[in-house]
């Protein structure tokens, strides 16, 4: 039985969120319970685990985790944590390994997880089963590089998790690798003093662009900072994608990356252009990776942990009820011309992460609302912004770019699984 | 190239010294248009991530050109950041300086910085390592590369409403 029975106390049909939900500890213990143990995680994408014998951290939830690719290429992903003691058996961010060795006692792992050796085992008696005492192991799937793992052995399978209308948008987005394979290239990481749902609510959240992003804003070209004004121009839109995914379409000409491949070049990417056509690139394949460069023109949010947004990957990681760490992740062309991944990275780094022109600001407006939640606790959150005039959509309804029709899908699914 | 170690030059040492102590004091005091005036027209102010050299070619907290520093100071200045509406206060301390290389007019110095900043009633410390490339003009000099090496800069950070 759940714990908190009076779901529509804590988000009421009418869209409204209580201030509890932001700063109940004893919720969020329930949330990564219910929620993040439960449900497909996102905790890599493949390019950062390129080969046999690579690994990275990353976290389910509040649980640390190790990715990693066994001697036949497979993912696995495995609790980080001894069997015998609970000591991590990893502390490298990222490398490149043939085991893993709890430093405490020397039991050692595979890159499977499974249990190899452990010394003087003999005092653990004849039956000892090794087979039983393995990292405990995650259920792991991926689609299109990205890389999903569960504690729940009856979910359903990753991709009807999503839908097809989610895997369209991920297609679609990953066309920005230009015709390469998609790759991380690096990432920013910061921590913020918030609820993680503050984060989850934001990317689907057109409303705040123009506010909180003035300052980027200026930093544009005339042509950019017209295309970054898709709230006046009002073609977008945002829809419920089921299971509490949601796309932003900001600018629905770049939907599709290879569609309008006679567009003009935009003026800013011109020394791009040129630089590849003096590597020996044919016009078309030019027009193709720098049209790419620019990014896609939506942002889809996969509930719980990990966001599509314009041009790199966003991921949340809950760690109290009032800390979530966050990481933008930029990604570019594997095998692609390096002035188009260089390209790719200044615009990032223009952006994104702790000195981006960006996130710094809705860093700021984050902590601010964990701030007020301080203040007025009868009152509640709103996420009902454009909920007057929403349409039906294919899997749930679609809305004005800029209502909060996403975080309304976020928040039903929410609910969904805080009731069983 | 030759490369002269010239931590022995006191002289020196103590003039590099002064002009970084006066860099320090314009960032704290949020003098920004006075810092860009201390740059090349080439230099580049790069904060890497982990311990790369190849700062063109890899995802760093920022690699800024001139236009880049520019923008940056005017998006800290017009006040429609609200991150940076009021920014957080800062105070810091460069110090271990070690002159690495002099070459020509050019003079390398390694310091370490500690910085920090109170927002919010809440107080954060930052530790880097610094580079500073400086180019002699007239009496003083130019800076025509400064990196910041923050501790854990591949790990999680928050984010910074001023420079390093």
């Amino acid at each position: 039985m759940p714990k908190f029975s009076d779901l529509d106390a804590l988000y009421s049909p009418d869209a409204k969120v209580a201030t509890s939900m932001y700063e109940d500890p004893d919720l969020f213990k329930e949330e990564m319970e219910r929620i993040f143990h439960r449900t497909w995680v996102w905790v890599a994408h493949e390019s950062e685990v390129p080969d046999k014998g690579s690994f990275k951290l990353s976290h389910v939830g509040l649980e640390p985790v190790i990715v990693a690719r066994d001697r036949k290429g497979v993912l696995h992903v495995m609790v980080n944590r001894c069997r015998h003691r609970a000591a991590t058996v990893c502390e490298v961010k990222k490398g490149k390994t043939s085991s893993f060795q709890c430093p405490y006692h020397g039991w050692g792992y595979g890159l499977d997880g499974s249990l190899r050796a452990l010394p003087y085992p003999e005092q653990y008696g004849d039956d000892f089963s090794k087979e039983q005492h393995g990292l405990k192991r995650l259920r792991t799937e991926s689609y299109q590089g990205m890389v999903f793992a569960t504690f729940n052995e009856d979910i359903e399978p990753l991709t009807d998790f999503l839908g097809p209308k989610v895997c369209r948008y991920i297609d679609l987005f990953m066309k920005q690798g230009g015709g390469f394979p998609v790759k991380v290239l690096g990432e920013h990481q910061f921590t913020v003093p918030m609820n993680w749902k503050v984060q989850l609510e934001n990317t689907t959240d057109a409303y705040h662009f123009p506010v909180v992003h003035k300052s980027f804003m200026q930093t544009l070209d005339g042509a950019t900072e017209d295309m970054f004004d898709f709230l006046d121009k009002g073609k977008g839109w945002v829809e419920d994608l089921g299971n509490g995914h949601s796309v932003m379409m900001m600018i629905p000409e770049l939907e599709d990356l290879d569609a309008n491949l006679d567009q003009p070049i935009p003026e800013r990417f011109e020394g791009l252009a040129e630089e590849l056509r003096g590597e020996g690139y044919p016009e078309d394949q030019v027009r193709k990776i720098v049209r790419a460069v620019g990014g896609a023109g939506f942002n889809l949010n996969l509930f719980p942990n990990v966001s599509f947004s314009l041009a790199f990957f966003r991921v949340l990681t809950p760690v109290a009820v009032d800390r979530t760490d966050i990481r933008h992740i930029a990604i570019g062309m594997e095998g692609g011309p390096a002035a188009a991944n260089r390209a790719r990275i200044r615009l990032h780094e223009h952006f994104q992460g702790p000195m981006g022109f960006g996130s710094p600001d809705d860093a700021e407006v984050w902590e601010r609302v964990q701030r007020g939640t301080k203040g007025g606790e009868d009152l509640p959150i709103l996420v009902n912004r454009g909920i007057v005039d929403e349409e039906p959509g294919e899997l749930g309804p679609r809305g004005h770019i800029s209502a909060e029709t996403g975080m309304r899908a976020a928040y039903k699914m929410w609910k969904r699984m805080m009731s069983v | 190239m030759t490369a002269t170690k010239a931590t022995n030059d006191l002289a020196l040492l103590q003039k590099v010294s002064a002009f970084i102590w006066n860099e320090a004091a314009l960032l704290d005091a949020k003098d920004y248009d006075a810092w860009l005036d201390l740059w090349t027209d080439d230099g580049m102010y790069t904060l890497p991530i982990g311990d790369t050299e190849d700062f063109d070619n890899a995802v760093n907290l920022c690699h800024d050109n001139a236009k880049m520093r520019r923008d940056r100071v005017g998006r800290f200045q017009r006040g429609f950041a609200i991150s940076s509406a009021p920014p957080a206060e800062t105070v810091r301390t460069v110090s271990r300086f070690v002159i690495t290389r002099v070459e020509g007019d050019e003079v390398t110095v390694e310091s370490a910085e500690h910085l920090i900043e109170d927002k919010f009633g809440r107080q954060r410390v930052w530790a880097g390592n610094v580079t500073h490339r400086l180019v002699a003009d007239g009496d003083s000099f130019r800076i025509d590369a400064k990196i910041v090496r923050l501790l854990n800069s591949d790990g999680m950070l928050n984010s910074f409403s001023y420079l390093f």
